[in-house]
């Protein structure tokens, strides 16, 4: 609908309502708008998935057992009762008996800690000397790169559980400190490599030039402005290899050479029944079950984490 | 070069009343975690056989979304959820996608707006040349498929064309790879060119030639065109009718030149006072001086051997003033590893020299690889000097180190292109600004906070802004924060890197009033990068032309815009689009 002053105007000139198209202050800012930060979008996107609430819920109860055994079960893991050997499930005994005539809930409960214990170690450890390494080599390049990388490219070429079994046999005292520093030594630079691409990438930003015009010193500005920029993908690896961990941890008890057979731990439980496979699977299955469930939930938990962090994953649902 | 008389008559199977291409009430909409967002909320256009037409519009406006709604290539979940598009009478929102991908490429070709991603890195030319000639049934057979290619290189503008053939896309410069987009587009003879933003990405000169190559091509085949474009200038140039979009919405349409000369709409009014041309002024500040270095002659009691001493220092000082920053034979050498232990000297800045008066701005003009950029990261330091000098003030800033170099940083400040780069993601407004303070240790936490308020009034933006994050923030936001941190240290001197060519047009109008007032009032020196012709003319006073490295040409810009000397300096001018035209303000 040409608006009423058009008499001038050739036939095909349209000019709009000007009540239909208000015009708007060039670039305003909206002021009613909450401020966020990426980190608050991320939050929102996040929750608003079920798979994030599955995976945490699934993570909470794991670290709660963890810290709180004697609350899931009053049974005691180690009173081996041997005529109910391989028993199936009665009242009291939710799942069963083992070979040795031991609840099987009760030793998964209480197995637990230690699993938790080496994958939460093994990934603090991983995390902070890959940070380190990663965004040192990054940042500064130049020799100190090229000697760090090859150092974790040697690293890298050793398979972890092989490298561990190696170190492992030698250690006079297995505990699940040792365990995790163990498998740290041979995962480090994964982290380590994903730290470096994205400093890389994060120093060549103009707001990395900015600051050095402003005189920031170089320490200052790989600390302040490269690693909080660079370290999502780290976020997301280490959430990922932490289910990882929990397994070679199990992978290193089955072959009776991670953590010693008198502590509990899902590996030991699943080695010590494989030799009763046969005639009772379920003492090897529920073990074997709750590994895989948290192993899951972490892996669940690292793919949201990497879809909230990522705008770009986030805009294509 | 808008003339209709001067196409041929097509002989078209539409009678001449049927548009080719008629789009009435469209809406599109993007399906997002909060609901539908409108895009495009009612937009009619017509396109008749053998037109152009371009849609012009800031970004957000709905320009590209319109078009690539016409071809049902939108990105992401966009979806048209109102309207029609009829082409040659049948509706496009209708028909299957078998139906849709033949009439995509055969009748309909499109030229995308980045020529750098839009080829196959992995593929030949050639190979994706003839891709598209079979996927569009141009030829069938080995032979005639190859021979096809070769002419629409040809075509292109690719004189050696058969070799041409079996090369890889980084072979070939941004401009070329644009002709052999807009040579794929039109290798079908489609009766409909899209052509989105064809050459933003790319050197104004080039920009100039393959505009003319488009034009000469289109006419040759009688094939309509729908441009897409940010830039009054282009669209009124290449295009006869316009149509302007603004929130989705069509705003005002009709014959380019109408528009221009006699905009109704308030928003086409803002557009075409605030497009850049040659016509333009300097902009003048709307803040008087605050203080001259006048001295009044006729002042009483000063004798004689007085008036002498303080000529004198005024001379002094007006020469100091006039080489506040001086450049002389300013060279920088980047050695390129070429495989092996050789390495090959690259020059990037060759034996460069200007002087800067203070308070004024200068523009250092060119196109990419020409160096201008390097000589801004010698100014602030931030590269070593290979050889020459440079200095502020009369301080050689080339051997300062450490306590000096540090101290430097306070007088001379940078403001980069990309405003979605130049901010730490991280930060929220109040730290990124209040960082050049607390680096410097100047103040404390309360002083500082006043002072991050008070920078942020002097930039025009809200004081709430201060806990916002950037990814909250426009481009022109974002360059306003941008230029408030550089101005945080009370600085003398700010070099702007193309601090205003990622602008939307009125975004950039704002920003350069903002630099200008902001001049005035304090005294501010500028070295102005860019490779926008128009822009020079807004900003500053002189102009130094630079190319591979030299400067070619350097003059007040007056001077250079009325008396271009050099070959290079006119092809520049030449290249503003719609320089020529006439602009209703």
């Amino acid at each position: 609908m040409p608006s009423n002053d058009s008499s001038a105007l050739s036939a095909d000139h349209f000019v709009a309502d000007l009540d239909e198209t208000p015009v708007k202050a060039v670039d305003a800012i909206d002021e009613s708008e909450k401020p966020r930060s990426s980190w608050n979008d991320a939050w929102d996107a996040m929750k608003r998935r079920p798979t994030f609430w599955i995976a945490a819920f699934l993570i909470v109860v794991v670290i709660v057992v963890a810290l709180f055994p004697g609350l899931f079960t009053s049974v005691s893991p180690t009173a081996a009762d041997l005529p109910r050997s391989n028993e199936g499930p009665s009242a009291g005994h939710l799942l069963g008996f083992t070979f040795q005539g031991t609840d099987v809930f009760a030793r998964i409960v209480w197995g637990t800690r230690a699993s938790l214990t080496v994958g939460l170690i093994a990934t603090i450890i991983v995390t902070v000397v890959g940070i380190v390494i990663g965004s040192l080599a990054g940042f500064y390049g130049g020799w100190l790169d090229a000697v760090v990388s090859r150092i974790g490219d040697i690293f890298f070429a050793i398979p972890t559980v092989l490298g561990a079994i190696v170190l492992m046999s030698i250690l006079p005292t297995r505990t699940p400190l040792t365990v995790a520093l163990v498998l740290s030594v041979f995962a480090w630079p994964q982290i380590a490599r994903v730290m470096r691409g994205s400093v890389l990438s994060a120093r060549a930003a103009d707001y990395v030039t900015a600051s050095a015009a402003l005189g920031v010193s170089r320490f200052r500005i790989l600390v302040r402005h490269v690693v909080p920029n660079a370290i999502t993908p780290v976020i997301v690896v280490a959430t990922v290899s932490l289910g990882t961990f929990i397994v070679a941890e199990a992978t290193l008890s089955f072959l009776g050479i991670g953590l010693p057979p008198s502590t509990m731990s899902w590996g030991n439980d699943i080695n010590a029944a494989r030799n009763s496979l046969r005639v009772a699977p379920m003492p090897l299955f529920w073990p074997a079950a709750a590994l895989s469930v948290t192993v899951l939930s972490f892996l669940l938990m690292g793919d949201v984490v990497r879809d909230a962090l990522d705008p770009k994953a986030r805009a294509r649902r | 070069m808008t003339d209709t008389s001067t196409r041929p008559e097509t002989a078209g199977t539409a009678s001449s009343s049927t548009p080719l291409l008629e789009i009435k009430g469209l809406k599109i909409g993007f399906k997002t975690q909060a609901g539908y967002v409108d895009a495009v909320r009612g937009v009619d256009l017509t396109i008749r056989q053998g037109e152009s037409l371009a849609i012009v519009g800031e970004s957000g406006s709905g320009k590209s979304t319109t078009a690539t709604s016409i071809i049902d290539l939108l990105p992401g979940t966009g979806e048209v959820t109102g309207g029609q598009i009829l082409f040659e009478g049948k509706d496009l929102t209708k028909v299957s996608a078998s139906e849709m991908q033949a009439i995509r490429g055969r009748d309909i070709g499109y030229v995308p707006q980045d020529p750098m991603s839009n080829l196959n890195p992995v593929w030949s030319i050639g190979f994706q040349v003839e891709e598209a000639i079979r996927a569009n049934g141009v030829a069938t057979g080995k032979q005639a498929v190859r021979q096809r290619a070769v002419d629409v290189l040809k075509e292109a503008g690719l004189n050696d064309a058969g070799d041409r053939l079996k090369q890889f896309p980084h072979q070939f410069s941004g401009g070329m790879r644009q002709r052999v987009l807009i040579g794929i587009g039109l290798s079908s003879r489609p009766k409909l060119l899209i052509a989105d933003e064809p050459t933003s990405a790319l050197d104004v000169t080039v920009q100039r030639r393959i505009l003319d190559h488009l034009e000469t091509l289109t006419r040759d085949y009688g094939t309509s065109v729908l441009f897409i474009t940010h830039d009054l200038g282009l669209a009124a140039e290449r295009a006869e009718k316009l149509v302007v979009m603004y929130k989705g919405r069509v705003v005002e349409s009709g014959p380019s030149q109408e528009i221009l000369a006699n905009p109704q709409h308030p928003y086409t009014q803002r557009l075409v006072a605030a497009a850049p041309s040659l016509a333009s002024q300097r902009i003048q500040s709307s803040i008087a001086p605050t203080h001259s270095h006048g001295l009044a002659i006729s002042d009483e009691g000063a004798d004689d051997a007085e008036l002498i001493a303080r000529a004198r220092q005024r001379e002094e000082a007006g020469k100091k003033d006039s080489e506040y920053i001086s450049v002389t034979n300013l060279s920088k050498v980047y050695k390129i590893r070429q495989g092996g232990f050789k390495t090959t000297d690259l020059r990037a800045v060759d034996d460069v020299s200007f002087s800067i008066p203070r308070g004024t701005t200068m523009a250092l003009v060119g196109e990419s690889g020409s160096g201008k950029s390097t000589v801004a990261k010698l100014v602030l330091q931030l590269e070593s000097i290979t050889s020459g000098t440079v200095s502020v003030d009369g301080q050689s800033v080339g051997a300062l180190k450490g306590r000096d170099l540090f101290d430097f940083r306070r007088r001379v400040q940078p403001v980069f292109q990309d405003p979605y780069g130049s901010l730490d993601p991280m930060y929220s407004v109040g730290n990124t600004i209040a960082e050049p303070l607390v680096t410097h240790g100047i103040g404390d936490r309360s002083s500082r906070q006043a002072r991050v308020r008070e920078l942020l009034d002097q930039v025009s933006l809200p004081a709430s802004t201060v806990n916002r994050y950037p990814n909250e923030l426009s481009g022109g936001q974002r360059q306003r924060i941008a230029v408030a941190r550089a101005l945080a240290l009370k600085p003398d001197v700010i070099v702007l890197d193309e601090a205003v060519s990622a602008l939307d047009v009125l975004v950039q109008g704002q920003i350069l009033d903002l630099l200008t007032d902001l001049q005035t009032e304090l005294g501010l020196t500028y070295l102005f990068i860019t490779h926008d012709l128009a822009v020079v003319r807004l900003i500053a006073d002189n102009v130094s032309v630079m190319q591979k490295g030299r400067v070619v040409e350097a003059g007040t810009t007056d001077d250079i815009f009325a008396n271009p000397a050099q070959q290079y300096t006119r092809e520049l001018l030449e290249a503003i689009p719609g320089a020529n035209f006439e602009f209703g303000r």
